[in-house]
C-alpha cells in the first residue's frame, strides 16, 4: 500500500478550474519532486493534500485511510505536515515558542533541544522572535516546526526560494540529511537541478495536469521535454 | 488626570476582549458593548438579592463566560467563513437583542449598583481628593489584567492565542484545532466585558444602552493601540481615559472629538496602530 495516494482530484478556486485528475503515490522512505512553472497547480496539490483546499472530486488516502475534505489539523494528526510556501513563520513568537507550538497537538514532540542539536544556529536564536531571523534561518524553523511532530510525510512547499545560493546550499543539505534518515518528502522547487537531486521520482505538472511521471535520470535524458514543461 | 485613569482602565478591560475577540476570530464584535451593559445587570441583580459587591463581580463574570460562550456555539461560529459585513450585522443584531432584553425585564430606567462599603470613601492625595473606589477599581482592573496576561503568556491556551492571532492557517496546519480555541477566546472576552460592566456600575448609571459609548471608545482604544495586541490595548486604554476626561474638564462637548482626532493622527502616522504588526494576516 501507498503512504499516499492521491486519484483523480480535481481542486477549484472559487470558480477557476486548478487542478484536472490530478493522480499521484507516494511510498514509504521516497522523496518526489513536484515539478513544473508557475501556476502549474503545485502549491494547489500540496494544499489539498494538506486540507488547506477541499478537492471537488476524487480521493484521496493516507495509510489507506480517506482524508480528502478533512480539515488540516485532522490532517497534521494523522502525520502529513505541510512546510508552505513563505515559510509562515509566526513573526510575534519566538523560536523556541514556534517549536513549542508546532509540538502542542503531538503526543510525544521532539523537546526543542533536540532541534537546537540538529539546527545549532536555531539554538542561538532560541530567544529571537520569529519576524527578526534571515530567510534561511527562518526555512529551518518552518522545517523544525514540521520535524517536530515526527511525521510521516513531509510537504516541502518551495524550501529554497528566495534565499541566496550559499543559504540553498545548507538547506539542500539538510533535505538531503531527511532523505538519507528515510523520511518520506514532496518537495515542490523552482530549483529543478535542487530538487532532481534529492529525489528518485519526479512528477510533472502543467495547467493542472499531470504531464510526466518518471525517474530525475529518464527526464535528464529527454532535454526537449524539460525545456517544453519546465522551460530549461 | 486621575479620573482619566480610572475610564482608561475600564476602557482596557473592555477593549482587551475586543482586540483579542477580533485579532484571533476575525470577528468585529459590536455586541461587545451589549456583554458589558449585560454584565452590569447580572451584578445589579446579584447585589439586590446579596448585598455583597464581591458576588456581584463574580456573578457579572461568570454569568457573561455563559453568555459568552451560548452565543459564539450558537451564532457566531457559523460566521467565521462569512463576510465582515455578515458578522457586524450577526454582532449588531446580538446587541440590539440583548439591549431590548435587557428593557424589556428592568424597563428602561436608570439602576445603581452603590460603591462597596469597604471602598466607601474619600482619599486625600495631597494634590486632590479621591474617591476610594475608583482607586479600588484601578488595582481591581490591574490584578485582572496581570491574569489576563499570564494567561496570555504563559499558558498553552495563549500561546495558540497569540499565533492564531498572526496565522490561524499555519496553527491549523500544526495540527490545533483553531476554531475550539474561538470558543474560549470569545467567552473570556465577554467575561471580561462583564466584568467591566459591574465594577463600573457604581461609577456611572446602570442603563439599557450604557454599553454604546464605551463600545465606540473600545473601538478607538483598539485602532490605537493595534488590533490583537495586548500593550496596544494597555496603552491605547490609557490614552483615551485620559484624553476624554482632560477635555471633559476643559470643555465636555469635544471629549470624542478630540478622542477621534488623536485616533485620526495615529491612524496616519502609523496606520497598523501603535502596537500593531504591519501585514498581519
Amino acid at each position: 500500500m501507498s503512504l499516499l495516494e492521491v486519484d483523480a482530484i480535481n481542486t477549484f478556486y472559487g470558480e477557476a478550474h486548478a487542478l484536472f485528475d490530478v493522480s499521484m503515490r507516494i511510498e514509504p522512505h521516497e522523496v518526489v519532486a513536484l515539478l513544473g512553472r508557475n501556476g502549474a497547480g503545485k502549491t494547489t496539490t500540496l494544499k489539498t493534500m494538506m486540507g488547506v483546499m477541499a478537492p471537488k472530486s476524487g480521493a484521496i488516502r493516507f495509510n489507506g485511510a480517506p482524508i480528502g475534505g478533512l480539515p488540516p489539523y485532522k490532517i497534521a494528526r494523522l502525520g502529513l505536515q505541510l512546510v508552505p510556501e513563505e515559510r509562515r513563520i509566526i513573526g510575534g513568537l519566538t523560536v523556541e515558542e514556534n517549536i513549542v507550538l508546532a509540538g502542542l497537538s503531538e503526543p510525544k514532540p521532539w523537546p526543542p533541544q533536540r532541534v537546537y542539536d540538529m539546527f545549532p544556529r536555531l539554538g542561538e536564536r532560541r530567544r529571537s522572535r520569529g519576524r527578526e531571523l534571515s530567510g534561511g534561518e527562518q526555512q529551518m524553523l518552518a522545517i523544525a516546526r514540521a520535524l517536530v511532530r515526527e511525521p510521516q510525510l513531509i510537504l516541502l512547499d518551495e524550501p529554497f526560494e528566495g534565499l541566496a545560493p550559499l543559504i540553498v546550499q545548507d538547506l539542500l543539505g539538510i533535505c538531503r540529511r531527511l532523505a538519507d534518515e528515510g523520511r518520506t518528502i514532496v518537495i515542490v522547487e523552482q530549483n529543478v537541478e535542487a530538487a532532481l537531486s534529492l529525489a528518485q521520482r519526479c512528477y510533472i505538472l502543467n495547467n493542472g495536469h499531470v504531464v510526466y511521471e518518471g525517474t530525475p535520470g529518464d527526464l535528464r535524458g529527454d532535454p526537449d521535454f524539460m525545456h517544453r514543461h519546465l522551460g530549461i | 488626570m486621575f479620573n482619566g485613569l480610572t475610564l482608561g482602565a475600564l476602557l482596557v478591560l473592555v477593549a482587551m476582549g475586543l482586540t483579542i475577540i477580533f485579532g484571533t476570530l476575525g470577528v468585529v464584535n459590536f455586541a461587545h458593548g451589549a456583554l458589558y451593559a449585560v454584565g452590569a445587570y447580572a451584578g445589579f441583580v446579584t447585589y439586590e438579592y446579596t448585598g455583597s459587591f464581591v458576588a456581584a463581580m463574580a456573578a457579572g463574570a461568570i454569568f457573561l463566560l455563559v453568555v459568552g460562550v451560548v452565543i459564539e456555539r450558537g451564532l457566531i461560529r457559523l460566521y467565521y467563513q462569512r463576510p465582515p459585513e455578515d458578522q457586524i450585522l450577526v454582532t449588531f443584531g446580538i446587541t440590539i437583542v440583548l439591549v431590548e432584553a435587557i428593557r424589556a425585564v428592568f424597563g428602561g430606567l436608570a439602576r445603581n449598583i452603590p460603591a462597596p462599603s469597604w471602598a466607601a470613601g474619600i482619599v486625600n492625595l495631597r494634590v486632590t481628593l479621591y474617591p476610594t473606589y475608583r482607586i479600588d477599581v484601578l488595582a481591581i482592573v490591574g490584578v485582572s489584567l496581570v491574569l489576563l496576561y499570564l494567561v496570555l503568556y504563559r499558558t498553552r491556551l495563549g500561546l495558540i492565542v497569540r499565533a492564531g492571532i498572526e496565522d490561524q492557517l499555519m496553527v491549523n496546519i500544526l495540527g490545533i484545532n483553531v476554531t475550539r480555541t474561538f470558543l474560549t477566546v470569545f467567552g473570556l472576552g465577554a467575561m471580561a466585558a462583564g466584568f467591566a460592566g459591574v465594577i463600573n456600575a457604581p461609577i456611572v448609571t446602570v442603563t439599557p444602552d450604557m454599553g454604546a459609548d464605551i463600545l465606540v471608545q473600545s473601538f478607538v482604544v483598539v485602532v490605537i493601540g493595534g488590533v490583537g495586541s495586548f500593550w496596544g490595548a494597555v496603552v491605547g486604554g490609557l490614552i483615551a481615559g485620559e484624553i476624554l476626561s482632560l477635555t471633559a474638564m476643559i470643555q465636555p462637548a469635544y471629549s470624542q472629538v478630540m478622542l477621534f482626532a488623536v485616533m485620526a493622527l495615529v491612524l496616519i502616522l502609523r496606520p497598523q496602530g501603535l502596537f500593531g504588526v504591519e501585514g498581519r494576516q
